[in-house]
C-alpha cells in the first residue's frame, strides 16, 4: 500500500499517473518527481518497492506543497483579496466570474446550476 | 501580459509626489486622484487617496496588504441593484 502525504495512490496504475491522484501535483510535477526519484514511470504501483515508495515521499516531502497546506494557501489568498475589498475579492464574495469573463450568459462554472427566478413564467411547451 | 519589470511600476508623478511631500511632512490629507492605473507603492500605506470611480471619489485607506495592486480594483465602477421581480419588489418595499 503506497500512502503518500495522506493519499492512497491507486495501485493498478502507472506510477506518474498515480501521483496525480494527489492534490497539487500533475503530469508535469509528476514527470519531475519520477525522474529525480530514478523511477521508471511505466511501472505500477503495486510493483514498487518500499524503497522507491519512500524516495519518491521524501521528493514530495521536501520539494511539493501538497494537499492540506496547498488548500490552505488557496484559500487564504482568495480571503486576502476579499478582506482588503478589491474588485477581484467582491466577485468572489459574490461568487462570480473573476477575470472579467461575460456573464449575461455562461459563467455556469463560477455561479453554480441555474437557480429559479421567482415569478417568471416558463416558456410554453409545444 | 504583465508590465516589464524593466520599466518598473506605474504610478503617476503629480501623485507619488504629493504623496512623498506628505511623507516628509508627517501629514495625512486625503488626495484626490483619478488615476485608477496606478500601482499601490509601499509609501502609500496607511494613507486615504479618494478613487475617482467615474461618478464621485471613493475614499480608499491604503494598508500593507494593498501593495502592488491598482488604486481602481478598490473603487468600483459599476452600482448593481440587482434583477427586478417579487424579490426586488419585497426588499424595497421593506426599506
Amino acid at each position: 500500500m503506497a500512502r503518500i502525504a495522506g493519499v492512497d495512490l491507486p495501485r493498478g496504475k502507472r506510477i506518474e499517473i498515480a501521483l496525480t491522484y494527489i492534490y497539487g501535483i500533475g503530469h508535469t510535477s509528476a514527470k519531475q518527481i519520477i525522474e529525480a526519484c530514478g523511477v521508471d514511470g511505466s511501472r505500477r504501483t503495486q510493483d514498487l518497492d518500499d524503497d522507491d515508495v519512500n524516495r519518491i515521499r521524501r521528493q514530495i516531502e521536501g520539494n511539493y506543497k501538497v494537499e492540506g497546506p496547498l488548500r490552505t494557501e488557496t484559500s487564504m489568498n482568495i480571503k486576502r483579496l476579499m478582506d482588503i475589498g478589491c474588485y477581484r475579492g467582491l466577485r468572489h464574495r459574490r461568487g462570480l466570474p473573476v477575470r472579467g469573463q461575460r456573464t449575461h450568459t455562461n459563467a455556469r462554472t463560477h455561479k453554480g446550476s441555474r437557480r429559479a427566478i421567482a415569478g417568471k413564467k416558463k416558456a410554453p411547451q409545444k | 501580459m504583465p508590465r516589464s519589470v524593466k520599466k518598473g511600476p506605474f504610478i503617476e508623478d503629480k501623485l507619488l509626489e504629493k504623496i512623498e511631500i506628505m511623507n516628509a511632512r508627517g501629514e495625512k490629507n486625503v488626495i484626490k486622484t483619478w488615476s485608477r492605473a496606478s500601482t499601490i507603492s509601499p509609501d502609500f500605506v496607511g494613507h486615504t487617496i479618494a478613487v475617482h470611480n467615474g461618478n464621485k471619489f471613493i475614499p480608499v485607506y491604503v494598508t500593507e496588504n494593498m501593495v502592488g495592486h491598482k488604486l481602481g480594483e478598490f473603487s468600483p465602477t459599476r452600482l448593481f441593484r440587482g434583477h427586478s421581480g417579487r424579490l426586488a419588489d419585497k426588499r424595497s418595499a421593506g426599506q
